[in-house]
This record gives C-alpha cells, structure tokens and sequence, in this order.
C-alpha cells in the first residue's frame, strides 16, 4: 500500500467510527492528528464530504485552532509555556535558551526533525512554573539548567 | 499492620518527579521485603512540598516532602513506613499549617481519595447529594442551589441557581448540561486539580445538574492541555456507567444521564461559553451574539446550562449538607468558598480554599510566605490574563467579588500570579495585547485589529519613543476595547493593560501620576 493510500484508510476508519456524533469535527480532527500527528490537507475532502460541509469550512476551523496542524511535526513537539505565572519565574529567559539550545524559532522543527517547539498559554502547572509539554508530558520548574537533560531523557521515551 | 503509601498522581506533582519517587518506592519496598500498598492519591495541593508522600499511621496520615528520588533509601533507613523522623518529616498531613487554615468545602476529598476509586469516593461521602436529589423534585434541586448562594466560578460570578431555573422553566425536549473545563487562565489550575483528583465530584455535579433541569446529556469540554485530566474522567466516567450512576436509569430512579469529553484545541477564547459551544457544534470558535442566552438556545439551539468545573463541582456538597450549610460561609454577596490558586513567584505556590472575606495580603504572606524569589512582590495579576495587576497599595482588599470590582479589579477563577521587582509591567502590558490579539476569534474590529495595534503602540513606549502620544494613543485604543468588544476578551484586556500603565507608569517611562491618570 502506498504511503498515501495508508493515510487515506486511516482516515476513511476515523470518519466512519465517529461521523454520527454530534459536532463530529472535532473528535474527527483529534483523532486524524493524534494518528497521524498532524491534519494532512488531503484529508479534508474525506472529512468534508462525510460531514457535508464544503472544504473552506473545514479548512476554516482548522486554521482557526491554534492545536491542530496541516504539516507533519518533528518526532517530539515541545510546549513551552508562554503565559503569565511562568514568565514571573523566569520563562522569558527559558524562551530564549530553548530556542537557541534548538536552533529554531515556535512553529518550526529541528533540521533533525526531532523536536518542534510550540507556544502555549498555560499548562495550568503555574504551581512549579515555569512549565512545558512533551507528548503527554508534562515538566515543571523548567530551567536553563535541566531543560537539556529533560529533553535527552523525552527522546529515549520517543 | 499492612502498609499503606501515599504518592500523589496529580500532573503537577508528576512534572516534578512524583512517578519517579512512586517506582523508587515500590522498588526499595522489594528490595527490603516490605509489603506495603502503594496508592497514587491526588494532591492536597501543597505544592512546594510536592512530590509529598504519606503514609498512614494509627494516628493518622503523616508526610514527608518534598521528596526526591534520591531520599528514598534514607526515608526506609529512617523507617518512614511506620512514621519514623527524617529531614524531611512533616508531621501530620492535617496539622500542616497551610491545609488546616483551609476551609475545604469542593475539595473536600482532593489528595485523601485514589481519584478513580469509585469505593473510595463512596466512602467519603461521594453520592450522597445524589442520592438527596433524587428524592426531591426539580424545582426544589434548583431552590438548594439558589439558597446556596453559589455564584459562577468560572469568572462572571453570576448565580447559578438563576441560570438553571431559566433552564428548567423553558420546555424543549432535548436539554444540555455543558461544563466548562476549558481553564485557560493562566495561574489557574483548580479545574485541573477537580478532574485529576476527584473525577467523580464533577460527574456527580452534573449528574443533579441534569436531574434538576431535565436534560439528559452532558459534555465536559476539556483543553486539550490536560491530557491527565482526560484520562481520569474517561476512567471515572467508565467506572460511573458501570455502576449505574450514569446512563438510562440512574440508580433505578428511572432517570437518565449521559456525559461525554469532548476535547478542546488550543483556543483561549473557546472558553467564552458561546464560543466553547460553536466549537463543540464542530465550528470555528466564533463568539454568538447574545440574546438568546444560552439557558434559552444554547447547544444546537436548546436550553443549556453552561457552568465551570468548580461551579459544577460544588453542587454535590450543596445537596448533600444543604444551601443553608454552604451559604454560612463567605461575605457580602459572595457565598462559600473559593479555591485560590497561588501561583507565579511565591514561596508556598498551592490550592487554598477559603471563605470569601480573606484579604489578598493574608492569602500572599500567610499562605504564599511571599516570593520565591525572597524580593518583595510587586504586582499580582488576580483573574487570569483579563485581570487587573494590583499593585502592594490594594493588597488589602478582601476576597469578594464586589470589593474587587469597586477597585477595578476581578477574582475571576480565583488565579493569583505573583511578580517580584524584576518584573517590568510595561513588558507585561505589551504581552497582554499580544495575547488578545493571538486569541481574539475575529469578531470585533476593535479587539481583532485593535489588539495589534496595542503592542505596536506598546513596543514604541518601551522603545521610549513620543510618549507624548504613544501613552494617550494607548488610552484610546484601550477605551475602544472597553466599548467596543462583544465579549470579555476584548473587552477587559483593558484591565491588565490599564492597571498596569496606572500603578506602575515609570515602567512605561512616565513619572507624572497626573499625565497618567484615567
Ligand atoms: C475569553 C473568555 C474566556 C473564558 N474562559 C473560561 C474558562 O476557561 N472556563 C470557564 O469556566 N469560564 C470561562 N469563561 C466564562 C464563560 O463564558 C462562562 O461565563 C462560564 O463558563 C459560566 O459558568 P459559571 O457560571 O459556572 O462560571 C470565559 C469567558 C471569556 C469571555
Ligand atoms: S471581543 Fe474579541 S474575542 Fe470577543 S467576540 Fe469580539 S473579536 Fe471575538
Ligand atoms: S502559566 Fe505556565 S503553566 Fe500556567
């Protein structure tokens, strides 16, 4: 099977388990990303047709959802926390360290395509700020210091 | 007598090491030929001793924290499974200061409970306003929460008992209970600690919440951000249908409640609860106009309640100890409790849950034990990125709804987000407006373009240049979101901006108090 015809079928399996729930784009566009890892563009006319929505429409509410994604994201996506309680703990720093420890700014990934790193506005860690995510990780009291050693420990799990 | 080890689960305790110490434990228990039972509890939400393990003794729970991995040989040594001293002793878990000032109404079970132990649940009082409702008639499930006082946690404050009797009293044959576990606040994390900690009170809320309004599925809209969250609601609500306290005949009272999760993407504003039910219909999270209201034409145009988490999760003790019980604490017209969260650059960061009436100062030194940082705080945001700063000149205000409106400043959630004098409240100005304009679903003009303009204007007073103009031109725009915004992203960025720019303008490179003022 191609590469294409595998992503079709994955897709065509989501749709058919969760089309008939109300407000099933949502849960669909979960369920393809979590899959797949991102929203491919050649997904949508499957997803439209089966919901009877145009594909501007469902291109509309993908970009309009800071979460989902139209490209294939490095092998981990780091969160870094953005918001308030981390930057009284010194997230700005951290910002700054993260991005040049990866060599790449939010919304990109790696030349290695291990990491993209992503902004997000709380990870309602704020009790050991500063914070972020990696996969369904989640890492407090993030620091210049440890932020390497967090990051060599996500790729063994990866 | 069997051993009994307490090793919280809550996602703030795991992002500092919690698993780690659980496994370290189970391990060293092996090793010496301990038996011992290992539960994952939630957090009492003593954070800065997290991870804080306890173990249970004939005099009760006693802890020990924080706690690394590298403790855990010495901790045995030191026989800590039978209560003996170490370093790191607590004393018993009630004693600790911090928890036994509490008044913990919500979260009375939160870090005693294993979260998803329907037994454990049961045991400590789960059900029981449940099982009350089910015995009385809708209106008066409805009376209870009204008399309780209990207004919505979720930031408006507006009374829940009203909200729902609207619902019950417009007739449609379908009906929703929608709880909003969107928390997107940042320096909040209740909602969080209710859901990871002790699913079921939640699902209990809701589960009245329909009975009394007469609607028979519920959604828990959750952020995606909180994928523990998920996963112990799923299990809890799994564990709730298979035995019958959710589903077609709850209890065999002959009435039905369905729940469901939906997750959320990533958008700040899906938390607005006409945006949160776009986004749950599978739409772009555009604010609705309002009228209708949402209890008149909510989801796919039918009577729904939308409550938060904390809201919902309140329900459950209303009923079972009365409106009466609930409504004895608090002032004013704020009613019960609130639970704070300490959050930012504070010594004790937490879950404080207190009677309303509290002064801020009280909650930042007496619970907070001021800054990490040991400098002296300078500002606190309370009420999430809509919030005011307020500056040390109002830490006397109570907690109360009203007293922090007459200063212009908002409880909200209840988020508490410390700065010490390193921070630089122009440079926080200008993230308020980015975070408007990076959330503002596009409605509005004012808040879509304005917000843009608003950290453009704001890099130009940082940059120093033509304060003269710059600061007025700030005014305005700011007066233009106050006025002009359809819903409270817009319309009350304003507030940290403003507070900001007031009480700090020699950050924003202005000394004239007077040239600042509004
Ligand atoms: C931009 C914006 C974001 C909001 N985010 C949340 C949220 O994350 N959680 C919440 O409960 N309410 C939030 N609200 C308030 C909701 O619109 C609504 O008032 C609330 O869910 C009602 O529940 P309650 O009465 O129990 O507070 C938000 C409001 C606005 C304007
Ligand atoms: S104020 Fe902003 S977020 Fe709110 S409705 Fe208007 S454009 Fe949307
Ligand atoms: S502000 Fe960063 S986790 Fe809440």
């Amino acid at each position: 099977m191609t590469e294409l015809n595998a992503m079709e079928t994955i897709v065509q399996d989501i749709i058919a388990a969760l089309k008939d729930k109300p407000g099933a784009l949502l849960p669909i566009l979960h369920a393809v990303q979590d899959k797949l890892g991102y929203v491919p563009s050649e997904s949508v006319p499957a997803i439209a047709k089966a919901l009877n929505l145009s594909r501007a429409e469902v291109h509309g509410v993908i970009s309009f959802y800071h979460y989902f994604r139209d490209t294939a994201p490095g092998k981990q996506t780091i969160h870094l926390c953005r918001a308030e309680s981390c930057q009284a703990m010194g997230g700005k720093k951290l910002e700054v360290h993260v991005k040049s420890t990866l060599g790449i700014d939010y919304h990109e990934t790696t030349a290695d395509g291990k990491f993209s790193l992503e902004p997000v506005y709380c990870l309602g860690n704020c009790a050991c700020s500063p914070a972020m995510q990696i996969g369904h990780e989640i890492y407090g009291r993030v620091s210049a210091d440890n932020f390497e050693s967090i990051i060599t420990q996500a790729e063994d799990i990866a | 007598m069997s051993i009994t080890i307490y090793v919280p689960c809550d996602s703030t305790a795991v992002s500092i090491g919690a698993d780690r110490v659980a496994k370290a434990i189970y391990q060293e228990a092996q090793k010496r030929n301990i038996t011992i039972q290992l539960i994952r509890n939630g957090s009492r939400g003593l954070y800065w001793l997290e991870p804080m393990v306890e173990v249970l003794t004939a005099e009760g729970r006693k802890a020990y924290g924080p706690v690394q991995v590298s403790d855990v040989t010495s901790l045995f040594d030191a026989n800590f499974v039978n209560g003996g001293e170490h370093p790191l002793y607590l004393g018993l878990t009630e004693e600790i200061e911090y928890l036994k000032k509490q008044q913990r109404l919500t979260f009375a079970r939160i870090g005693i409970t294993d979260p998803i132990s329907l037994e454990d649940y049961i045991s400590h009082e789960g059900y029981q306003g449940l099982s009350n409702a089910l015995k009385l008639s809708q209106a008066d499930i409805v009376k209870a929460v009204t008399d309780s006082g209990l207004r919505g946690r979720g930031g408006a404050a507006f009374p829940t008992g009203i909200k729902w009797n609207t619902v019950l009293n417009t007739p449609s044959e379908q009906k929703y209970i929608i709880c909003n576990a969107d928390e997107g606040d940042s320096g909040t994390f209740s909602d969080r600690m209710v859901m990871e900690s002790d699913p079921f009170v939640l699902i209990e809320g809701m589960t009245i919440a329909g009975i009394a309004v007469g609607a028979t599925q519920g959604y828990i809209y959750l952020r995606v951000e909180y994928p523990h969250a998920h996963k112990a609601l799923n299990a809890a609500i799994e564990k709730a249908y298979a035995s019958g306290y959710l589903g077609d005949n709850i209890q065999g009272s002959g009435k039905t409640f369905n729940l469901e999760v939906r997750l959320g993407a990533g958008a700040y504003v899906c938390g607005e609860e006409t945006s949160l039910m776009e986004s749950l219909e599978g739409k772009r999270g555009l604010v609705r106009f309002k009228p209708p209201l949402p209890a008149i034409s909510g989801l796919f145009g039918k009577p729904t309640v939308v409550n938060n988490v904390i809201s919902l999760a309140s329900v459950p003790i209303i009923l079972d100890k009365g409106g009466d019980y609930y409504r004895d604490f608090g002032m004013g017209r704020s009613r019960g409790t609130l639970p704070l969260q300490l959050a930012g650059n504070l010594k004790h960061t937490g879950l404080v849950e207190v009677a309303f009436g509290m002064t801020l100062r009280e909650l930042l030194y007496d619970f907070g034990g001021g800054s990490a940082t040991g400098r002296p705080i300078k500002a606190v945001q309370v009420g999430g990125p809509l919030g005011s700063y307020l500056p040390e000149s109002q830490f006397d205000t109570p907690l109360d709804y009203e007293a922090f409106a007459a200063n212009w400043t908002v409880l909200g959630h209840g988020g508490v987000v410390a700065f010490d004098d390193t921070a630089n409240m122009a440079e926080l100005a200008r993230y308020n407006m980015e975070f408007c304009a990076a959330e503002s679903c596009g409605k509005c003009t004012p808040c879509r373009i304005g917000s843009t303009r608003g950290y453009e204007v704001m890099d130009e007073i940082i940059a120093g240049h033509a304060l003269d103009k710059n600061i007025p031109l700030l005014r305005d725009l700011c007066n233009t979101l106050l006025n002009g915004s359809l819903c409270a992203l817009g319309g009350m960025t304003p507030y940290p901006v403003l507070s900001a720019l007031n009480h700090f303008p020699k950050d924003f490179g202005v000394d004239d108090q007077a040239n600042t003022a509004v």
